[in-house]
């Protein structure tokens, strides 16, 4: 499926699997987290971890 | 089995992925998504989870309610929250004759300066939460130790007025993450830079690393005063004390561990869940 990115506009093409809380790294340079709410999806930029562990 | 997760990076896709190939039934769990009744008995809860977030309070709250479900959680809530906290690992690891690099702790800014009294320069202030490297100073001498403290002073955190200083530790240009799933040692690696901060995570090439006996017991020694079941525990080579325990994380990534041993470290993992749930 595709959903819009929230930073350039362009589609995003989202796999039928995906999980909550997975990665994508979007052509504009933006690495994408996917949010879901029941059969709908968004995606929102990756904020980056606050707290951590790490290798 | 659960596995609790709320990024889903390399290391929880490697878990499904293993999960799938042994036949075992895994439910990823998106944190961030769960609002749950706390101690709730009634529900049809899976024996054992996986603890895989990225977020430290994620991982500690999520793994206490899994827990009041009945739920056995690797890494328990007390090992999450004991390898959090710098100060608590260490102490436990010296307490019990583990070798530690030489530590000091001071309680306000003015103490700061005991520390480097006792350490001399230079020394290594880290911050006692934290991981993949982020904020450590190493202090070359008393100009250094005022900016520090200087910085702290300004940041609104009760706990930048906690010094958890160490010894710097001259180490040959590398430290050994060394795995430990229950009681074994499967792998380990080196993490060699040019940098006195060898994290991968801070660009530092991994390496597979040799497992000898010594090193195997300390690892083995320092899971177990944490109560750890899955762990990634940092050490280093002193060049006067041998093997001395750096730093245990108890949500240990393994990315870089597996790309270059090519161990199966998810499998073994997931093995090591399945026997659990049977004893």
């Amino acid at each position: 499926m595709r959903v819009k990115c929230p930073i350039c506009g362009e589609p995003v093409e989202v796999p039928d699997d995906v999980l909550p809380g997975e990665l994508i790294d979007h052509e504009c340079g933006v690495t994408l987290e996917v949010l879901m709410d029941g059969n709908s999806i968004r995606l929102k930029p990756l904020e980056g971890i606050k707290e951590d562990w790490g290798e | 089995m659960l596995l609790l997760y709320d990024i889903l990076r390399w290391e929880e896709k490697s878990f499904i992925e293993a999960a799938k190939k042994l036949g075992i039934e895994i439910k990823p769990v998106h944190v961030p998504s769960i609002c749950g009744k706390v101690g709730r008995t009634d529900a049809d809860m899976e024996d054992i989870a996986l603890q895989r977030c990225t977020s430290f309070y994620n991982a500690l709250e999520s793994a206490i309610f899994m827990e009041s479900l009945g739920v056995d959680v690797i890494n328990r809530s007390d090992t999450i929250m004991i390898c959090q906290d710098k100060l608590w690992t260490t102490s436990l690891l010296a307490r019990r004759g583990i070798p530690v690099p030489d530590t000091y702790v001071a309680f306000s800014h003015d103490s700061a300066h005991k520390a480097a009294d006792e350490l001399g320069y230079p020394f290594v202030i880290k911050p006692i939460h934290g991981s993949w490297g982020r904020m450590l100073a190493l202090i070359d001498d008393e100009e250094d130790l005022r900016t520090v403290i200087e910085h702290r002073m300004y940041i609104p955190n009760p706990i930048q007025s906690i010094y958890y200083a160490q010894e710097f530790v001259r180490k040959p240009g590398r430290d050994i993450r060394v795995v430990v799933v229950g009681d074994e040692v499967p792998v380990a690696i080196y993490r060699y830079s040019d940098h006195w901060i060898t994290n991968t995570a801070r660009g530092g090439k991994a390496a597979p690393a040799h497992v000898d006996p010594e090193l195997e017991e300390i690892a083995l020694r320092a899971s177990e005063a944490v109560k750890g079941q899955f762990l990634g525990i940092d050490i280093l080579e002193h060049p006067e004390k041998g093997y001395i325990v750096d730093e245990v994380n108890a949500v240990t990534e393994f990315k870089n561990t597996v790309a270059v041993t090519g161990y199966d470290l998810a499998k073994k993992v997931l093995e090591f869940a399945v026997e659990r749930v049977k004893r």
